[in-house]
């Protein structure tokens, strides 16, 4: 009973947020709809006996979001409203919906067809993160691996961009010699 | 499901709510009388003995306050920042096992809300959504002061976060558990079996992220005391405010419980004396809290990322590898 109760109650919370996400032109609202929405989906995998998958749920998106939050607080004022320029709202209609098909296709045909069996049933007398643990690493261990080689480039990727001039502090210099870092900066633009 | 199991669980939210919610308000009078007594001043002392029911005085004030909602703030946001700070605290301390079971009248009381497997990944996990409270408190203020307060929290949460994770990440792989009962149990041998003797880096590592994580005096960066103004609180009046101290300091205080059961050998054996010394350790943590905080000044922001990224991350990481290559020789 208390499973009912608990998945219809987090079913409305989370589909509520993810509407308010798409619906809202405020940022903010958006933003803070969609980390509810993330967090009340943990709740389903609690329901469902994994506790590993629903913690992680939780650490991944509230850091992933909070990344989110600082690029609304680069590029909108989050306090107003943001107008949308909608150049072809059909277009965005009909994508929308058949995006909306597909999912629930791909989500209702094992069900229907009925002929998908768990390979790697759970092992009753594990704890479900170890259970994690040997999937990731016999069955997914390729997709794994590769994971963790992208997510290197991204790193690399992300500290060479970033790590233009990261010797200098602006924090640590005066006025003058960042006006005058500025100037230089503008002549070396100049020079190419 | 049995209705015992119901009528237990709801007990043990209510009594963890009572007693932390009190201790919280409780801390903010200890944080006062130890930073006095730090630097030579008496703190409150005429409300009732010894200034004790300084905290009742402050609950009334705060509770009788008028609520200012300003102009120009994004009103739902602004009304549930400080709720999701205080909530998830509390939501937060489900996992942890306060005291070893005892037996009452011959019916056994496990003191942790929910036993789950995967106890510290929750705790954690929870504890950091209670970022979000100062975070979006910030951004739906419409002050500057406030917007550059929550910037500085989404930055420390995000750097922090990775220390916290990889300084948990050794101990957890000596344990083979994720649940911090398993954890505790691991030590029960006594004082020579804790793990801070096995891993003292991770221990600092850890106790260094949980200042971040608690935004506490080297790291409180949140609310910026050089700009005079209260950071992300700036707006907020009456209780509203004072929810945002509540998580605070039952954040500090599950902390301390986490660091004592993960490092310091929590509960031990599980006797009473056992029960008693994670008091003491407790006790301990949250003091160390408040002695940094007068005996520390705040750091820059840039030096908060300095220390993040180039001192404490390689070092996580190397103690990460290094217990991995000795668990395997």
């Amino acid at each position: 009973m208390f499973e009912a109760i608990a998945f219809y109650l987090f079913a409305v919370l989370t589909i509520v947020m993810f509407t308010i996400t798409v619906m809202t032109s405020q940022a903010l609202y958006a933003i803070t709809a969609m980390a509810a929405g993330m967090i009340f989906i943990s709740a389903f995998f609690f329901i469902l006996g994994a506790d590993f998958l629903g913690a992680i749920q939780i650490i991944v998106y509230t850091g992933a979001v909070m990344a989110l939050y600082a690029f609304g607080m680069m590029f909108f004022d989050t306090t107003r409203n943001v107008v949308e320029k909608k150049v072809n709202p059909q277009i965005v209609f009909v994508l929308g919906v058949l995006a909306a098909v597909m999912v629930v296709a791909i989500f209702v045909a094992p069900i229907i067809s009925d002929n998908i069996q768990a390979l790697y049933p759970i092992d009753p007398t594990i704890g479900n993160s170890q259970a994690v643990g040997m999937v990731l690493f016999t069955k997914y261990l390729v997709p794994f691996e590769l994971a963790a080689v992208m997510l290197l480039v991204a790193m690399i990727g992300g500290i060479i961009m970033a790590g233009k001039k990261m010797d200098k502090s602006l924090t640590l210099m005066a006025e003058e010699e960042i006006g005058m870092m500025d100037d230089s900066y503008r002549a070396e633009e100049g020079g190419h | 499901m049995d209705v015992a199991f119901i009528i237990e669980t709801i007990a043990k939210i209510v009594v963890i709510l009572l007693i932390f919610s009190a201790l919280a308000g409780l801390g903010t009078y200890f944080e006062r009388k130890v930073l006095a007594f730090m630097q030579r001043r008496l703190g409150p002392m005429h409300v009732g003995p010894f200034g004790l029911l300084q905290v009742a005085a402050d609950g009334i004030k705060l509770f009788t306050k008028e609520d200012i909602i300003p102009q120009n703030v994004v009103k739902p946001i602004f009304k549930i920042a400080p709720v999701i700070t205080a909530a998830t605290a509390f939501m937060a301390s489900a996992a942890i096992p306060f005291w070893p079971q005892f037996t009452v009248m011959g019916y056994t009381v496990h003191p942790i809300v929910a036993d789950i497997n995967v106890g510290i990944l929750y705790v954690l996990g929870v504890m950091a959504i209670g970022l979000y409270g100062p975070l979006l408190g910030g951004m739906a203020s419409a002050n500057k002061w406030s917007l550059i307060s929550a910037a500085r929290s989404a930055a420390i949460f995000i750097s922090y976060e990775v220390i916290t994770g990889l300084a948990l990440l050794a101990p957890l792989m000596m344990v083979g558990s994720l649940s911090l009962v398993d954890i505790n149990n691991y030590q029960a041998g006594g004082i020579t079996n804790w793990i801070v003797w096995s891993q003292p880096v991770a221990f600092v590592l850890f106790w260094i992220a949980a200042f971040a994580e608690t935004g506490r005096t080297p790291f409180h960066l949140v609310a910026n005391d050089h700009e005079i103004i209260d950071g992300f609180g700036t707006e907020y009046s009456g209780m509203r405010w004072g929810l945002f101290f509540i998580g605070e300091y039952a954040n500090m205080f599950f902390i301390s419980f986490v660091i004592a059961i993960v490092f310091l050998g929590g509960f031990g054996d599980g006797t009473f004396a056992g029960a008693f010394q994670l008091i003491l350790k407790v006790a301990f943590f949250f003091f160390f809290f408040l002695w940094t905080r007068a005996a520390w000044p705040d750091v820059r922001p840039d030096q908060l990322m300095w220390l993040c990224w180039k001192v404490l991350m390689p070092i996580a990481v190397l103690n990460v590898v290094v217990t991995g290559i000795v668990m395997m020789f």
